[in-house]
């Protein structure tokens, strides 16, 4: 477990990340350029329409590369190690299920049919920890407690299992280890209401009993206010806007953010909510300009420049107005 | 007319003032659509034949929908509310009970009155990539429903794709027309999938989750163009769903389900302003709005999970996980409806 360190130092850093995918129209670039960073025990949550490169830069941290690859360059630090430098064993060894881990998309369908949650959920240790089955089933049932997992399930298989207590069990596997950083690709967006809340007061209470770091990657902007300390924001491609929580929720500073809080249906407030007109660029060949600009109400002769990171302490916004 | 003529007339006649959920064409027109009493069960199989029980999908579920109306229903997966959908469209038969649509029982049909009602019926799917057909161009998937259902003259089909494609804003709709849905977005996909639906000039849509496959971004905008169709179309609209804050913009009435039955039913803004049932309570407390506060407080959630369809627990069937539950009555008989307040019925004991 990663002790609480001193403010000034960060779990993770990430400093112009770039992951460009072939394709036969050209290099897709889904990832351009992001530069961030996530302190200990810290949520961060990255905010994006589909197509917007959030899963790629989740793929991009942990190098989970497809194979049509085309540019993945930049740095990234993770507890002061620079991963991008070690190779693909080293990376495996040392950081992959060691120091971050991940559940994935849909992660109720991405268990193992054939073998018992139990065994899936110890099967990291057995491999980086290189611990004997009784420790390893041991540390899963811990882990099971911790999710909220009753621990007499450890036999079953995942068919046995409901929605919500499989994407437990996926969570449960990606904390087995102790590692400082999970990163949470769509969570609960295929869970009910009741269910989501539920996943979500589990993930509250480990992140304080257990003093992790998490990554949620969502579209769904309500409840990704129910874990994150602070919002990165995406739009093809690019960070436009990076935030404390408290003052993203209510005043999000890029224009892009803006709309895409209006664009969210609100329960308790009577406030009828708005649509963005047009569609984002293709990634595949943009031009040295704002890439919002096209559908900005605020828009003007700068924005036809390529704008600037505006910087103010951990705050970042990427729009000629904060110039 | 050329392209040009039509997307001019297309841009004038766009609404800039979007109506609200109609109103005006709401309640007192008379009845489009009955449910009484209606169950859906689906029988059970031991080792293929023999009878081993009953899922009870729907049990005892009645509501009336006027022309014109909107009504949410409102549940989580496998609370029966998509069987209740089915049966609707008629793609599932009734166990017991009666859907009466303008007066007729389309419970039994004749294949030839099945076509009648379905071409009175529209559906939206969910997901809008896996319900439009791959392989068909825009302008065949519209054009078959017209072909089926008898319109026989070939510039007819065309002037009524035309109108359609213009009434959902595939804008200009030549370039729409010989386009395949892949070729299309998520929200263009969604306006060809209730296209499809309007072509045969239906008087009750039945959206399912409509906007949960959306971006955000998208999802108003659709949601708005079911609203507008609404209105222009006096169209009845039942919109399934699990998102309660997408209901408050779109309909007027909603129900919730459980477990197979309606717990609630009522206005929107009633529902949201004074909830009565505790599932009701849960499922509200339960959905965020984004808000920073969210951060700092546990969520209160009822403890368990949905009963099995197949054996309900006696009663009613929230009691296992409901906070409020009355020993001896909630465990024992199952609540029928309550009317504490004026047009909102709830099935809950706490209100004999």
């Amino acid at each position: 477990m990663s002790e609480v360190s001193a403010p000034d130092k960060n779990v993770l850093r990430v400093e112009d990340l770039v992951m460009y995918f072939r394709t036969q129209k050209g290099a897709v670039r889904a990832v351009d350029k992001v530069s961030f960073d996530l302190g200990y025990n810290e949520a961060i949550v990255v905010l994006g329409e589909s197509g917007c490169g959030k899963s790629s830069l989740a793929k991009a941290i942990l190098r989970l590369l497809p194979r049509n690859i085309d540019t993945y360059t930049g740095k990234v630090y993770l507890e002061e190690v620079e991963t991008m430098g070690l190779s693909e064993e080293e990376f495996r060894r040392q950081v992959r299920w060691v120091k971050m881990s991940l559940v994935p998309q849909a992660a109720m369908n991405a268990l193992n049919p054939v073998l018992r949650v139990g065994d899936q959920v110890a099967e990291p240790m057995l491999v980086h920890h290189g611990v004997t089955k009784e420790q390893a089933m041991a540390q899963a049932k811990r882990m099971f407690q911790h999710v909220g997992v009753p621990v007499d399930f450890i036999n079953r298989y995942a068919f046995e299992l409901s929605g919500g207590m499989r994407q437990r069990v996926a969570l449960a596997m990606s904390l087995v280890t102790a590692p400082a950083l999970v990163v949470l690709d769509e969570p609960t967006s295929a869970l009910d209401v009741l269910t989501q809340a539920n996943i979500f007061n589990t993930l509250k209470r480990i992140k304080q009993d257990l003093q992790i770091s998490f990554i949620l990657i969502t579209h769904d902007i309500a409840t990704s206010s129910e874990l994150a300390d602070r919002a990165v924001v995406m739009y093809a491609g690019e960070i436009v806007e990076v935030n404390d929580s408290t003052t993203f929720f209510t005043t999000p500073l890029h224009p892009y953010s803006q709309k895409l809080l209006a664009s969210v249906p609100r329960l308790r407030a009577v406030q009828e909510p708005e649509f963005i007109p047009g569609q984002p660029p293709s990634l595949v060949d943009l031009a040295p300009a704002c890439r919002f600009a096209p559908r900005c109400s605020f828009r003007f002769e700068k924005c036809d420049e390529d704008p600037p990171i505006i910087r103010k302490g951990r705050i970042q916004v990427r729009c000629w107005l904060h110039a | 007319m050329s392209t040009e003529d039509r997307l001019q007339e297309t841009v004038e006649s766009i609404p800039t003032d979007v109506p609200a959920a109609s109103p005006a064409t709401g309640t007192g027109n008379g009845t489009l659509l009955s449910v009484q009493d209606l169950h859906v069960w689906f029988e059970l199989k031991r080792f293929g034949f023999g009878h081993a029980g009953w899922v009870k999908a729907v049990d005892g579920v009645t509501f009336d929908l006027h022309y014109g109306e909107s009504i949410a229903v409102v549940g989580e997966s496998g609370c029966g509310k998509s069987s209740l959908m089915k049966t609707i469209l008629g793609l599932y038969r009734p166990t017991k009970g009666d859907i009466v649509f303008e007066g007729k029982n389309i419970g039994l049909k004749s294949a030839r009155e099945l076509r009648w009602y379905r071409s009175q019926v529209g559906y939206v799917q969910q997901d809008p990539y896996g319900a439009l057909p791959p392989f068909m161009s825009a302008q065949k998937i519209l054009g078959e429903p017209l072909a089926i259902n008898g319109v026989k003259s070939k510039q007819e089909r065309q002037e009524r794709i035309l109108k359609v494609m213009e009434e959902v804003k595939m804008t200009p709709v030549d370039d729409f027309l010989p386009k395949f849905p892949h070729m299309l977005s998520g929200g263009q996909q969604q306006r060809m999938v209730i296209a499809r639906a309007m072509i045969m000039g239906p008087k009750l849509l039945v959206a399912d989750e409509p906007v949960s496959m959306l971006d955000a971004s998208v999802r108003v905008e659709i949601l708005r163009l079911l609203r507008g169709l609404q209105a222009s179309h006096n169209l009845a609209v039942i919109f399934i769903t699990h998102d309660l804050s997408t209901v408050r913009y779109f309909s007027e009435r909603i129900f919730v389900m459980y477990a197979g039955n309606l717990v609630e039913k009522c206005k929107v803004d009633e529902l949201l302003r004074n909830p009565l049932h505790p599932y009701t309570r849960a499922l509200l407390e339960a959905s965020p709005d984004p808000d920073p506060h969210n951060l700092l407080v546990f969520k209160e959630v009822p403890p368990g999970e949905p009963p099995s369809l197949i054996k309900p627990p006696p009663g009613c069937r929230f009691h296992p996980r409901c906070s409020r539950m009355i020993d001896g009555l909630c465990n024992v008989e199952k609540p029928p409806d309550f009317e504490p307040s004026p047009d909102h019925l709830t099935a809950c004991w706490l209100y004999k």
